[in-house]
C-alpha cells in the first residue's frame, strides 16, 4: 500500500516536472497534453467536491438498515429497480458512481445490485440517453438502452454471485 | 447539473439545521475519502491527457470506416475501451462518424465500451472493488458491448446472418 502510493507520487511529480519544462520551452505536444490535463480536471473539479459531499451526508445520515431494505439480501428485484432509478440522478462518468456503488456496499448493499447501479450509471441513464438520442436518432437511443438493460441486470447478477463474500 | 448543486445544498442546510455535530462529521468524511482517492484519480487524469493527444477524432474516423462490419465493430470497442470521453463529447462525434459513413455496429461498440469498459480508470475502480473484481467486471462489460453492438448491427441490417 506504501509504495504503491510512493509510485504514483512519483509518477504524478514526473507529470508535473514534464508540463513544467513543456511551458517553459514551448513544447507543443507537452503543451498540448497539458491543456487535456486541465480541461479534464475542470469537469471533475465542478463534480468530484459536490459527490463527495453527498456520500459523506449519506455515511453520517441514512443507518444501515434502511440501505440493507432497500438494497441488500431481501430486497428482492426492487433492489435493482431502485439500482437503476438511483442511477439516473449520477452526473459525471463511472468514476463517481464507483465511490457511490462503494458506500452504498459499505451499508450493505447486495453486490449485485452495487455491480447494477454501476453499469446503469454507465450506459442507461436516462439524460446521456435523451442526448445520444438528439445526436444519433431516437431509434438508436431506444434500441441501445433496450438492449443495454437486461445485460447490464444479467451480468451483475451474475458477479454479484460469484463476488459477493457477505451472504446471508 | 444545477440541479446536483441545488441538491446537495439543500441536504447540507437539512442536516446543519438537524444537527450541527453529524454536518460536521459528513464534511469531514467527505474530505477524507476525496484525499484518499486523490492519486489514483491524478493518475488517471494524466492518462487520459496523454491518451486523448495519442487518440485523435482523424484516429477514430480511420479505424472506424470502412465496409468490413465485423472489424470495424471490434476495433470500435477496443477503442471504446481504452478512451475516456465525456458523453457530451462522444455523442456529437458519433453523429460525425455516422456522416461519414461509419456503421451503426462500430458506434454501438464504440459508445458502449466508452461508458461501461474502462482501463483507465481502472486504478480507480481497483482501489474500491479491488483488482480481480475490476478486472472481471471490465472483461464481462467488453462482451456484453460487443453482444449489443452485434444486436444493433441485425436490426439495422448491417449484419446479416
Amino acid at each position: 500500500m506504501k509504495t504503491k502510493k510512493r509510485v504514483y507520487y512519483t509518477l504524478i511529480g514526473l507529470y508535473g516536472v514534464f508540463l513544467v519544462y513543456s511551458w517553459q520551452f514551448d513544447f507543443t505536444l507537452g503543451k498540448i497534453i497539458g491543456r487535456n490535463f486541465f480541461d479534464f480536471l475542470f469537469s471533475m473539479i465542478t463534480i468530484l467536491p459536490v459527490s463527495f459531499i453527498l456520500i459523506g451526508l449519506f455515511e453520517v445520515w441514512i443507518n444501515r438498515e434502511t440501505v440493507e431494505k432497500h438494497f441488500g439480501h431481501a430486497s428482492g428485484y426492487r433492489g435493482y429497480l431502485w439500482a437503476i432509478i438511483l442511477s439516473g440522478t449520477t452526473v459525471g462518468g463511472a468514476y463517481v458512481a464507483f465511490p457511490v456503488g462503494h458506500a452504498l456496499y459499505q451499508k450493505g448493499a447486495r453486490l449485485s445490485i452495487v455491480l447494477t447501479y454501476i453499469g446503469s450509471a454507465a450506459l442507461t441513464r436516462i439524460p446521456m440517453t435523451i442526448f445520444e438520442a438528439t445526436f444519433l436518432g431516437p431509434k438508436f437511443a431506444l434500441l441501445r438502452l433496450g438492449v443495454s438493460l437486461p445485460l447490464v441486470v444479467l451480468a451483475a447478477m451474475v458477479l454479484g454471485r460469484l463476488f459477493d463474500h457477505k451472504k446471508s | 447539473m444545477e440541479w446536483l448543486y441545488g441538491f446537495t445544498l439543500f441536504a447540507l442546510l437539512l442536516s446543519l439545521f438537524k444537527s450541527r455535530e453529524k454536518t460536521y462529521r459528513s464534511l469531514r468524511v467527505a474530505l477524507e475519502k476525496l484525499l484518499a482517492i486523490l492519486p489514483s484519480f491524478t493518475l488517471m487524469l494524466i492518462v487520459v491527457s496523454l491518451s486523448l493527444y495519442l487518440i485523435s477524432d482523424e484516429i477514430v474516423v480511420r479505424y472506424l470506416g470502412g465496409d468490413r462490419i465485423l472489424q470495424s465493430g471490434l476495433l470500435g470497442s477496443l477503442l471504446g475501451s481504452i478512451t475516456i470521453m465525456p458523453g457530451f463529447v462522444a455523442f456529437p462525434l458519433s453523429a460525425l462518424l455516422v456522416e461519414k459513413g461509419v456503421s451503426y455496429t462500430a458506434i454501438a461498440a464504440f459508445t458502449t465500451t466508452l461508458m461501461l469498459v474502462g482501463l483507465m480508470t481502472l486504478p480507480v475502480e481497483a482501489e474500491y472493488f479491488g483488482w480481480k473484481l475490476s478486472l472481471t467486471r471490465n472483461l464481462v462489460s467488453f462482451f456484453i458491448c460487443l453482444s449489443i453492438a452485434l444486436i444493433m448491427g441485425f436490426f439495422y441490417g448491417e449484419l446479416v446472418l
